[in-house]
């Protein structure tokens, strides 16, 4: 995906008659006119409009009320809740992102060695990712973390008595990185596609020179993966900053205990559509664009310094 | 890492299967217990840790089916409809956006690309509040409309990109001697580029269908009948409704929202697999 985000141009049909050129420029048009309705009435047209409103008092049922900068300066400076939200959101992008992706490479490494049985195993991990995002699998969270849950259970068998997890606010923003890390199964796959592309005579080679494994890892393994690193955590962490489903269902959509799991989006919501305050709303959701633009600017400047791009 | 110099032990392979293995059971473990959990009785649940029932029930299945006022075969309708009109939109408005980026010439392109893989990067927060504001005033919340019309408007740019990037992989020259022969773009659309693309396809049409279904968000904010509720938010329904002082059926009926997911991971799983292992799929 990045790569063709950097690729510059498109390489089109030339068609070679010019009566030809002009109906295929007006067919390109017509193919693409679902697109264009959707993308200036459903995306561009409504973040402009969103842009505006997160400068005016908006209820969704009086006209909005031009507010200037008000909303903005609620968020930066009165606003306790918004500030808790980032807190949150933070703690589980900066635990779950860096615990996923060495999860992902680690195993994935175990797997590389092109052992039998290697698809049910790559199956098996993978299944996670995929169900993950469903409210089943939050609705079974909240039974394995609760105060009877079935870790406790566990913990008991080993005569310990584990606290209400979902209850306590010093862990309950633990259970849903607990949550993120299990689903490491897409991560992995994207590691296991770039371990393969690393050539095995560099190993051969070094192995011949006496270098140790340990110092191959360093040396070969992680450089050639810089590329898959860098794409993996991107899209990791965008995610993460967008988690919601898990928050709503453990917290019964109030992001407790004691804000705890008042995830950024929760909060976004909240004031949406639980206090009907759209203006408030939009701008928080700009400040979001902001939060994730920054993050994605500083990784590509950093980018240079770190990842390795071969050819 | 370098099994082609040192020869392979035959205990290094045995350890490396018991710590996948191992690993693998801790990572089902949930899972298996939630089914198994959900074919329990009343209260064996709240003291058996075991992965087999200690005698097979469908009572919680029967409560849950029945634990709302209407039933949980209606909310499972509700998603397949969303989902499969969601398939369907998605598969047709994004091939044919597909098609003019990767194959036709018309002004503007380059950029209307760019913008194109632009909406890939913004987060949806930010067109939320305006969409609900002009579903809000065409009457349609509180009907499948908010949830299905954007995906024939071709929203969804991530199967746009995907279809691009294997459109690109066909030979030009294919259209290229259709066009000769006097085919029209639509022709070539029709009977030459989409046969070719089953593949891409087949991917947008489970993703679509997944990525539906799984839907928390949209349900959430634009259905709020219970006749119009689809499994996910009937699923949170039913923990607000004190569900979890019942969780056999709060269990089975996740079960039975997970089950359509499982499916296509089941017989699908390699297409899955092979698409995020080229395109970077987040889930």
């Amino acid at each position: 995906m990045l790569a063709s985000l950097a690729r510059p141009a498109l390489a089109g049909a030339r068609p070679r008659q010019p009566a030809r050129r002009r109906w295929h420029g007006l067919a390109g048009y017509l193919f693409l006119l679902p697109w264009l309705i959707g993308f200036f009435g459903l995306t561009l047209g409504p973040a402009v409009a969103s842009l505006i409103l997160s400068f005016t008092h908006f209820d969704l049922i009086t006209d909005p009320r031009w507010a200037g900068l008000a909303n903005y300066r609620r968020i930066a400076f009165i606003d306790t809740k918004f500030w808790a939200s980032l807190h949150v959101t933070f703690t589980y992008v900066l635990l779950s992102v860096p615990l996923k992706l060495a999860f992902a490479l680690g195993v994935a490494m175990v797997l590389n060695k092109g052992m039998r049985g290697l698809t049910v195993y790559r199956a098996i991990f993978y299944l996670p990712s995929l169900l993950g995002g469903s409210v089943a699998i939050a609705v079974l969270w909240r039974e394995i973390f609760s105060g009877s849950g079935l870790l406790n259970r566990l913990l008991a068998l080993v005569g310990l008595h584990g606290p209400s997890w979902i209850a306590d606010p010093d862990t309950a923003i633990y259970t849903l990185v607990v949550l993120g890390v299990w689903q490491f199964g897409s991560p992995m796959i994207i590691f296991l596609a770039g371990l393969r592309q690393i050539p095995q005579d560099l190993y051969e080679a070094a192995s011949l020179d006496g270098a140790s494994r340990r110092r191959q890892f360093f040396r070969i393994t992680l450089p050639l993966l810089t590329p898959i690193i860098f794409f993996n955590a991107i899209v990791q962490v965008i995610d993460a900053f967008k988690a919601f489903t898990p928050a709503f269902i453990i917290s019964d959509g109030g992001g407790g205990p004691i804000n705890a799991t008042l995830f950024y989006t929760l909060y976004l919501y909240q004031e949406a559509f639980g206090n009907f305050r759209m203006g408030y709303a939009s701008a928080l959701a700009w400040i979001l664009v902001l939060i994730i633009g920054t993050f994605t600017a500083i990784s590509f400047l950093s980018a240079r310094y770190w990842v390795h791009y071969d050819e | 890492m370098n099994d082609a110099v040192t020869p392979r032990s035959p205990w290094g392979s045995l350890a490396r299967h018991l710590l996948l293995a191992a690993a693998a059971f801790v990572m089902l473990y949930p899972l298996l217990w939630m089914l198994a959990s959900s074919f329990r009785e009343g209260q064996d649940i709240f003291t058996s840790i075991s992965l087999l029932p200690e005698r097979i029930s469908l009572d919680a299945y029967r409560r849950g089916w029945n634990g709302l006022e209407v039933t949980f075969g209606h909310f499972l309708t509700n998603s397949a409809v969303i989902a499969v009109l969601s398939v369907a939109g998605n598969t047709m408005s994004c091939s044919l956006a597909a098609y003019a980026f990767a194959r036709l010439r018309f002004r503007g392109r380059g950029i209307l690309f760019t913008l194109m893989l632009g909406t890939l990067m913004i987060p949806y927060h930010v067109t939320l509040i305006p969409q609900y504001v002009l579903f809000l005033n065409l009457g349609w919340v509180n009907t499948i409309l908010p949830l299905v019309v954007p995906k024939f408007l071709a929203a969804d740019a991530f199967f746009i990109f995907l279809l691009v990037q294997f459109f690109r992989s066909i030979p030009k020259e294919l259209d290229e001697a259709a066009m000769m022969d006097g085919c029209s773009p639509w022709r070539i659309y029709w009977k030459v580029l989409l046969p070719l693309s089953l593949p891409a396809l087949a991917t947008t049409a489970i993703l679509s269908f997944i990525w539906t279904w799984d839907d928390f968000f949209g349900p959430l904010i634009y259905l709020n009948d219970i006749t119009q509720y689809t499994a996910q938010i009937g699923l949170r329904a039913f923990v607000d409704s004190g569900g979890d002082s019942d969780w056999p059926a709060l269990f089975a009926m996740s079960v039975l929202g997970l089950l359509p997911v499982f499916l296509f991971f089941l017989f699908f799983q390699r297409l899955l697999i092979d698409g995020i292992a080229t395109t970077g799929i987040k889930r």
